[in-house]
């Protein structure tokens, strides 16, 4: 679980957060939804531990961020996976190179279990015959696939995914959130999403987050906001008539 | 204000890269990889350009040498302090900056610009030793490199003079013999392994910090190129004072 506190951030003069309090439970999807420009990928850096927040607190199972030593810091990254927008995948490794990773840094597996394990993650993300091929040799989608893979290898406590839908097919898609959704039952993880596609708050938004301009303007779960009438969040979800028409048939039903 | 920001940004950098070690056997590779890159794929350029320098240095010196009563093993003299004070170690360490230097920031900003870097802070890697430790301890072989430029540039010089029929070998080989100081070799070589730490650093701290996309990456690589060329130049003039002076 992470518990977040009041969380403030600003870049010189310009408030990016402001005041952000919420709950994100394990073996949910968390997602974060707002605008472009609403403070989203901040606020993620910021669980990340990749921004230090200039007042609030960030506390994971218990232990605030804030009051850990450096060690305790790296002890808890070693925890997180996160699978990046580009997926940020090192083009100078092959996938299973890549997925393998996490493991040479942190582990004392031999090169046999490495493989080995690395080859049932990615057997779980459904990759297959991709193991000694370059990033750049295969598709956006497998590229995901292979960065959910080096997410989950190091069985994570916390996953964090920044627009994991960004540039792939619906299909595929609709294919990468189901496996997210699968992996977080699974291995029973807290999961934080941040996101633009709608597809992804009315599939697997368990629980999600509105910000708009640093504040949290909404909370609620995937189910809760067919029904909302906070015009911030209407107008932002059903911005299209497709997905006016999906919430006028659920509401009718 | 930038200038001094970004001086104080980079001994911090330095600071890092030192801090929070990366596990010896991928450090290792880590190692193996960049000498490949950054050694061995230098070698080809560094003989070219110093056979043909040491050549030019041995012509130019010949031609220039109008009175009689000068020794023809002059060329030989002049090619030899040439090629060891200077145009091994620092017009090298120049055409580096280009080569190596523009390499280590191109491919350090990539990492920067498509998140790779942001994905090893997450893992909880020190990104800055990382990337940037492998890199110095593989210019650290760098001296070798400029042994083997100053043997090519005196072997450049011989044939230039030889087969030019600029003087004899046995004058060359007596110019190259005369007054032969052993520290003028460590001096060059002392002087080599600051310039291969500045190769080192000052391309991966502009490759780190960069900010912005593709075409940031190639103004970054311009820069770096620009400052470790200045660096180089500054610290040959320190060094020389220093060591010679």
């Amino acid at each position: 679980m992470i518990k977040v506190e009041n969380i403030h951030k600003s870049f010189g003069s310009t408030q990016v957060l402001n005041g952000i309090s919420s709950c994100f439970d394990k073996g949910k999807t968390n997602l974060i939804i707002g605008q472009s420009g609403s403070g989203k990928t901040v606020f993620l850096k910021c669980l990340l531990g990749l921004f230090q927040p200039d007042q609030g607190r960030i506390i994971y199972n218990n232990q605030d961020y804030s009051e850990m030593d450096e060690d305790q810091q790296t002890q808890l990254r070693q925890e997180m996976g996160m699978v990046f927008q580009g997926s940020a995948l090192f083009d100078s490794m092959t996938v299973i190179e890549n997925v393998m990773f996490p493991l040479r840094m942190f582990t004392n597996l031999t090169r046999e279990e490495m493989k080995d394990r690395a080859a049932m993650v990615l057997q779980r993300v459904n990759l297959v015959d991709a193991d000694n091929k370059l990033p750049s040799e295969i598709s956006g989608g497998m590229q995901k696939r292979v960065a959910i893979a080096r997410a989950i290898v190091n069985q994570p406590k916390y996953l964090f995914c920044d627009e994991p839908n960004s540039g792939l097919d619906p299909k595929t898609a609709i294919v990468i959130d189901n496996l997210i959704q699968e992996i977080t039952k699974e291995y029973d993880i807290t999961t934080v999403i941040n996101t633009h596609d709608m597809n992804s708050v009315m599939e697997i938004g368990e629980k999600i987050l509105f910000l708009k301009d640093g504040l949290k303007a909404w909370e609620g779960t995937n189910e809760e906001i067919f029904r909302t009438d906070n015009k911030t969040v209407t107008d932002f979800v059903y911005s299209s008539d497709l997905f006016k028409k999906v919430r006028e048939v659920y509401l009718k039903k | 204000m930038v200038y001094l920001e970004n001086i104080g940004r980079y001994f911090i950098m330095l600071r890092e890269v030192f801090s929070r070690a990366t596990k010896w056997p991928m450090l290792k590779n880590l190692i193996l990889k960049d000498i490949d890159d950054l050694i061995y794929g230098s070698l080809g350029i560094i003989i070219f350009i110093s056979f043909f320098i040491g050549g030019v240095v041995s012509i130019q010196t010949a031609l220039n040498i109008n009175n009689p009563l000068i020794p023809k093993y002059l060329v030989g003299f002049t090619t030899r302090q040439s090629v060891i004070l200077e145009f091994a170690p620092t017009f090298t360490s120049i055409i580096m900056a280009g080569k190596v230097g523009s390499y280590i920031t191109s491919s350090i900003g990539t990492m920067r610009v498509t998140e790779q870097i942001d994905a090893l802070e997450v893992m909880g890697i020190n990104s800055l030793n990382y990337l940037v430790l492998p890199k110095i301890v593989a210019l650290m072989l760098y001296p070798f490199v400029i042994a083997i430029a100053m043997y090519m540039g005196i072997l450049g010089g011989w044939m230039a003079a030889v087969f030019g029929g600029y003087s004899t070998s046995a004058q060359f080989i007596q110019g190259l013999q005369i007054d032969f100081n052993t520290f003028h070799v460590i001096y060059a070589f002392l002087k080599t392994i600051v310039f291969a730490f500045l190769l080192a650093t000052i391309p991966s701290f502009y490759g780190y910090y960069m900010k912005g996309g593709a075409l940031e990456v190639g103004k970054a690589s311009t820069s770096s190129f620009v400052w470790t060329s200045v660096a180089i130049i500054i610290a040959n003039y320190l060094l020389t004072q220093l060591l010679l002076g």
